[in-house]
């Protein structure tokens, strides 16, 4: 069963084609989302197409299949109606689905829910790695502070991020937000004195 | 309170400004409904949306419900359409060198000689085998219903003649600009962006094709108007407030200005002021020219879901899709509108409301008074460039006349 992936994301589409190798899954075709799309999907002529859901290439897509009607190879939306659920999940994670008329619905399931899970995972690591740098843009903010603290009042390291510590405690906020309205002071008032 | 809350999805167009100013000026809160809305760069996206739930309704190119409802490319789905966002406000820009092959002169010419003009050239292209080609925004729109309309009228068979191919509004002026297409039929404020990049000349107007052609509606799964009736009444009752309010002259600067944000329409805001007033730059550096109802937002009970606009569509998606008539389907694309909600949210308001559900469709040709259950209703003309008439209880017969 050959598989097309039709992302904008090129590091997601690799964590689903490697998801769908693994499954034993290994007729897959990555179309470039810098080339024409038409040209490459005919090419490939696949029985499924996998497109993320925000992809701004859908609706022209969708006229090709509704063109390929006439030809051949229909190809139409996968909706599982007799399992809406699915469907609905496959939405809700960001990927819909496109498969070739004829093809059963017992060979696409796994398909598509291995996608899903591929595109939630895709959703969590990023998620995970926009955390990770929100933390470094904190850490570095605090040092900012710190840096600030001790050169104007004359402190060493530790008192400094004491006081940080102490104030973001009376104030019941977070440290890294006092730190953060030191810095931007600093960078406007700091000329002052 | 979530039970008021609507998302509604939309793509960013000016026609998506009933909804956006419907939340951003307090209309929806003054009737006790809040509006999320939801922006997405494809229809597909936003019917998907509507269809599994992320949001409670759409701004939708009409035809794109009534092929939801009849099943086109995928199984059916009962949907309502309550509330029509708009008539026109879309155009045909051509390239900048069909515009010199057609000779387009720099004001809206007349669309049977442009006709003339690009049929000689499509005839010419056809024969070098290289065919002209058009984007138009979905198959299921009626920008790609207008312009086949013309086309057909003035002597150039679409899929024959000319080919017609699908472009996203944003990435239409990006396409002409190719080379991949030689003209776009696409709404505002994408056909001025296209004329400001210097890649394209305004040919038309569709409002030059038909005056009072309906445009971008309100679409909603039928379960949500059954479960949520009062709440949908509520929020049709703000969206005609937005659209009472848009029309106000005086207010085009404001709302040009909300729209251009870039969590809507992310566009300039001076190519959506002049959609806004309707003064269109049809040619790079050109003075603005003065089309008026370019957009029809209000006046008429345009926000009023005629059943025969539906048929309309209807008989343009046999038309172009090969498919026979079928009552059954007849049936179900014309209830698709309704007019029996916005008739109920409306009642008891100043808005006219039309006693007929159904009418003949490019019939007016001087402003003419129509039966009303309440206020006064004067219909403008509403014709085809052709002059033809369309009655929803002739389908077939009109099919057959048609070129």
């Amino acid at each position: 069963m050959r598989i097309a992936i039709i992302d904008t994301s090129t590091t997601r589409a690799a964590i689903i084609s490697d998801g769908l190798r693994e499954a034993g899954l290994d007729d897959l075709v990555l179309i470039d989302p810098a080339g024409p799309l038409v040209a490459q999907v005919e090419a490939a002529k696949p029985e499924v197409v996998l497109i993320n859901l925000e992809n701004p290439s859908r609706d022209l897509l969708e006229d090709f299949f509704a063109m390929s009607r006439a030809l051949a190879w229909p190809i139409a939306m996968f909706v599982d109606q007799s399992d809406a659920e699915a469907t609905g999940a496959a939405i809700d994670a960001g990927v819909s689905a496109y498969v070739v008329d004829g093809l059963s619905k017992q060979r696409i399931k796994p398909v598509i829910d291995l996608a899903v899970r591929r595109f939630q995972a895709f959703s969590r690591l990023q998620r995970e790695l926009d955390e990770a740098k929100n933390a470094l843009a904190e850490r570095a903010t605090i040092d900012r502070a710190k840096a600030i603290l001790m050169k104007r009042r004359g402190i060493d390291e530790p008192a400094a991020y004491a006081l940080l510590r102490g104030q973001a405690m009376r104030t019941n906020r977070r440290i890294a937000e006092i730190a953060e309205a030191i810095v931007t002071s600093d960078a406007l008032l700091g000329d002052m004195e | 309170m979530s039970a008021e809350t609507f998302r509604i999805g939309f793509l960013p167009l000016v026609d998506a400004a009933l909804p956006i100013l419907a939340h951003e000026l307090g209309f929806a809160a003054r009737e006790g409904v809040n509006i999320e809305l939801v922006r997405d760069m494809t229809w597909a996206t936003v019917r998907d949306r509507l269809l599994y739930g992320h949001t409670d309704a759409a701004h939708m190119i009409a035809p794109l419900a009534i092929a939801t409802a009849l099943g086109r490319d995928r199984p059916a789905v009962s949907m309502a359409v309550p509330f029509v966002l708009g008539l026109n406000g879309n155009a045909v820009t051509f390239s900048t060198q069909l515009a010199k092959d057609v000779g387009l002169g720099e004001t809206l010419g007349d669309p049977a000689t442009i006709g003339a003009a690009l049929q000689r050239v499509a005839a010419a292209r056809k024969i070098a085998g290289k065919p002209l080609r058009f984007g138009v925004v979905h198959r299921y729109s009626s920008h790609n219903y207008m312009l086949r309309y013309w086309l057909a009228g003035v002597g150039i068979r679409p899929d024959t003649h000319i080919d017609i191919v699908v472009t996203s509004p944003p990435f239409a002026a990006d396409a002409l600009a190719a080379g991949e297409v030689d003209g776009i039929c696409v709404g505002e404020p994408w056909n001025s962006i296209a004329v400001e990049r210097g890649v394209g000349h305004i040919a038309l107007a569709t409002a030059q094709i038909w005056r009072r052609g309906v445009e971008k509606v309100l679409a909603m799964r039928d379960a949500v108007i059954d479960e949520r009736r009062d709440a949908v009444e509520a929020l049709l009752r703000a969206l005609h407030a937005a659209a009472a309010h848009f029309v106000e002259p005086g207010t085009a600067e404001e709302s040009a200005d909300i729209l251009a944000r870039p969590e809507y329409l992310g566009a300039p805001r001076d190519a959506i002021l002049r959609a806004i007033t309707d003064r269109i730059r049809l040619v790079p550096g050109g003075e603005p020219i003065h089309y008026p109802d370019f957009m029809f937002q209000h006046r008429e009970a345009a926000n009023f879901p005629w059943r025969s606009q539906a048929a309309w569509l209807y008989s343009q998606m046999l038309r172009w899709d090969g498919a026979a008539y079928s009552a059954t389907d007849a049936a179900t694309a014309a209830a698709v509108f309704r007019p029996d909600i916005y008739r109920a949210a409306l009642a008891g308001s100043g808005a006219p409301l039309p006693g007929a559900s159904s009418k003949l469709e490019g019939g007016i040709d001087t402003p003419l008074g129509a039966g009303s259950v309440q206020g006064r209703l004067l219909l403008g003309s509403d014709r085809f460039f052709d002059g033809r008439a369309f009655d929803p209880d002739d389908i077939q017969g009109y099919l057959a006349d048609l070129p």
